[in-house]
């Protein structure tokens, strides 16, 4: 008997392993020619996974505070033994794991996997999107810097447009009526404690959701399948699922390498409260899109403030985005072309006005 | 007949009532108003007679208060010219040039009636134009020398904090200009007119016009204003001394000082030229066109081999801060953490300019002390430029090696799934 076997029967004893594992064994992924947007998701955990690994270990060293926050990110970069691996891995990472995560909802949209019965899938899933952005806002004014300090100021300030509730929510979010120190400390503290909490457990209902209802089959592979049940193909979960997610996880590891020991991510220069703004002053990429929407609305919109309108249909349309799910009927065609024709139209309304909201002075 | 009658009745009480509300309505918008009959007709007159109320309104006098009257005497609530140009009446008419000066120091003078409009304004405004070149002249008899209103203005004088002002800082060398760039208008006095244009290319011209320092120095900066005199020779190092605080203390120690007095040389302005100064360079201690030193010494001497060594360490460390700025831009362009360094190279930075300053001791151990200091701070943060590029190489090994690692794992795991499925 191996190590391995014997552990596994020690195992087996205690906890009923094999019992335990019996699902994944019987576990199927369809296999058909869409099926490597099925990777998409696990990336985007095993990114998850690297930030948390990272975090900790950044953890170690990092210390918030307007007076010692940037000084103990300058010093992981420039002392602690690989400090600077570990602070570029977890910012490109941060970075790779949005841009995943709305790959991911997207190739769900196109898939049409967020019919029924996955709506709970989709709904957790846009909620832990939302508490992605949420980090990248939150971790990106810990290294204290310029940029970071007037990006959070200008972000909180949009916040703060919200009729009623807004005025309130900014000065949570700033811990007074301006960006600083009290500022910092309160990211860090959503950081690294509330928003881990409430994502782990929101991956970890996305997941129980995926295990339970298996993966999704596109509606026009399901017809083709449907008409040739030869034709139907499916791969075993366990291992050989796992063995080529595993390819994914460690082709996405030696990308996060390359890009932190190419372009390590730049620390920039100490957050100065009373500096003015430098000029151009944007917001991290994945904001871009509503950043410049809002600017490209008229200050003015019938009687009301055009920037406030423009927060407000963002946060309606949120809300819709997240309900998405309930409006497809199966009898109605047109609800699905229709739902289609909107993911179309808002992929190429974030992708442009990124575009032209990173071009744009 | 009759209801024509009635008619021009309620005709004359409709005129009655307008005329009346008309009457009320005039009186209403006067309300308030003091009657000034001089601008009605001097509005009309043509230049230097005619003055405006547009004109007059934007005159500081005017907005506190002030009239016609009170510089020019007359009745100005008299719409009869005789009545308010009479001279029982206190006019004055045009006030002769000689007399601007006593006649605006009645009120400037006074420090009790200046000071219920600001009480930080100077008094001393004519005691100080009576020790000028201008006002020595003026009592001389000559008449074409400045008198207040040249330079102020007049019926739209403004405050000197008003940009449109004529003595505003921006526009006070246009100002002297008036008169001193016109070569027919300054012959006989024996002063060059060339002064405007030389301090358009100067570097304190740069300062005050295209970068907007209002504290750069103007012509009154070093002269005066209203005890406007030129600086004599002993005197120069005294005005630049102001600002160039340090220049001065390093060449009042040194060996020039004494020399230059001796042999009655302007100070400063022996190596920097006066109105036309430009920012000094290096050069100036070199032995090409804009050398200065070999003006008066000669090849070889004493002086000449210090003047060679102080030049050849400022090069040496304007050398080094450059190279090392170089080695930290290649660095930092690697994503490489160096800010620390970038940011103490504005030590050695200051370190050169301390030894520029310590050029005017004309003492190679002064300028040698801050040099040295500066050529530490250069050389450390070189080998911090070239250490980060070291370390920026040996990551990418590094990565190499990891990605070797990674494709051999990904190369097993793909054989696996090969040998697992087939």
């Amino acid at each position: 008997m191996t190590v391995l076997a014997k552990v596994r029967s020690w195992l087996d004893e205690r906890l009923e392993w094999d019992e335990l594992i019996a699902p994944l064994r019987k576990k199927t992924v369809p296999l058909h020619r869409l099926s490597y947007w099925y990777f998409l998701g696990g990336i985007t955990l095993f990114l998850f996974i690297i930030q948390v690994l990272t975090g900790i270990l950044l953890l170690l060293y990092y210390r918030p505070g307007a007076n010692q926050a940037f000084e103990s990110v300058q010093y992981i970069m420039t002392q602690v033994q690989f400090g600077w691996l570990i602070r570029s891995i977890h910012s490109w990472s941060a970075n790779l794991m949005i841009f995943t995560a709305f790959a991911h909802m997207f190739s769900v949209l196109f898939l049409k996997a967020y019919r029924k019965p996955r709506e709970l899938t989709w709904v957790t899933g846009v909620v832990l999107l939302v508490l992605v952005m949420g980090f990248g806002f939150s971790g990106y004014l810990l290294p204290w810097n310029t940029l970071a300090f007037f990006a959070t100021k200008v972000g909180t300030d949009i916040a703060g447009q919200v009729p009623v509730i807004g005025h309130p929510i900014m000065v949570f979010l700033r811990g007074g009526e301006e960006v600083t120190g009290a500022t910092l400390t309160r990211f860090f503290g959503f950081h690294v404690a509330v928003l881990p909490g409430l994502v782990t457990v929101l991956i970890a209902f996305h997941l129980l959701f995926v295990q339970r209802q298996g993966m999704s089959v596109p509606p026009k592979v399901e017809k083709e399948w449907s008409a040739d049940p030869e034709a139907r193909r499916e791969l075993r979960f366990f291992p050989n699922f796992m063995l080529r997610e595993l390819i994914a996880w460690y082709t996405g590891l030696g990308v996060l390498g390359a890009l932190a020991a190419l372009f390590p991510w730049n620390l920039g220069v100490k957050a100065d409260l009373f500096a003015s703004a430098p000029a151009g002053i944007k917001p991290e990429w994945y904001f871009l899109f509503m950043f410049q929407t809002l600017k490209l609305i008229p200050s003015k919109i019938w009687f009301m403030d055009g920037e406030v309108l423009g927060i407000m249909a963002f946060g309606l349309i949120g809300l819709l985005w997240l309900l998405l799910p309930f409006f497809e009927n199966d009898r109605v065609a047109r609800s699905k072309q229709w739902i289609t024709g909107l993911s179309v139209f808002a992929l190429a309304y974030v992708i442009a006005m990124s575009v032209y909201g990173y071009l744009a002075k | 007949m009759a209801i024509l009658r009635n008619n021009s009745r309620q005709f004359g009480v409709l005129a009655s009532v307008g005329a009346l509300s008309l009457f009320i309505f005039a009186a209403a918008f006067s309300f308030g108003q003091t009657k000034n009959s001089c601008v009605d007709c001097h509005s009309a007159l043509p230049a230097p007679e005619g003055v405006t109320q547009q004109m007059f309104s934007q005159d500081i006098h005017a907005q506190k208060g002030l009239t016609c009257v009170s510089c020019h005497g007359g009745d100005a609530s008299s719409d009869d010219p005789t009545q308010a140009m009479n001279v029982k009446a206190g006019w004055k008419g045009k006030i002769d040039r000689k007399q601007v000066p006593q006649l605006c120091g009645s009120c400037h003078s006074n420090p009790a009636y200046m000071r219920q409009y600001d009480p930080s304004l100077h008094t001393d405004q004519l005691s100080q134009y009576h020790t000028s070149i201008h006002g020595k002249r003026l009592a001389a008899g000559d008449a074409k020398v400045a008198v207040c209103t040249d330079c102020h203005g007049v019926h739209n004088l403004r405050a000197p904090s008003d940009p449109r002002s004529k003595v505003n800082p921006v526009n006070v060398a246009t100002t002297c200009a008036h008169c001193h760039a016109d070569a027919a208008y300054m012959k006989g006095y024996g002063i060059p007119t060339n002064q405007l244009a030389q301090y358009n290319t100067s570097v304190h011209h740069e300062d005050l016009v295209a970068r907007g320092d209002l504290s750069a120095p103007t012509c009154t900066t070093c002269h005066g204003n209203h005890g406007a005199v030129p600086p004599g020779v002993d005197k120069v190092q005294n005005v630049c001394a102001t600002c160039h605080v340090f220049q001065a203390q390093m060449y009042d120690k040194s060996s020039h000082k004494a020399a230059f007095e001796s042999a009655s040389l302007p100070g400063c302005v022996v190596c920097h030229s006066n109105h036309a100064i430009t920012h000094p360079t290096d050069a100036k201690l070199g032995t090409g066109p804009e050398g200065v030193c070999m003006q008066c010494h000669s090849r070889g001497d004493n002086c000449d081999q210090a003047r060679a060594e102080m030049l050849n360490e400022l090069t040496q460390l304007n050398q080094a801060i450059k190279n090392a700025d170089q080695a930290l831009a290649e660095a930092d362009a690697a994503g490489m953490e160096v800010s620390e360094a970038r940011m103490a190279q504005s030590q050695a930075r200051d370190a050169l300019t301390k030894a520029r300053v310590a050029i005017h001791s004309f003492n190679k151990v002064l300028v040698d002390q801050d040099v040295q200091a500066g050529l530490k701070v250069a050389n450390k943060d070189l080998q911090v430029g070239r250490q980060a590029m070291v370390e920026r190489n040996r990551r990418r090994a590094g990565l190499g090696v990891s990605l070797l690692a990674i494709g051999m794992v990904l190369a097993g795991l793909w054989l696996y799934i090969r040998k697992i499925e087939s």
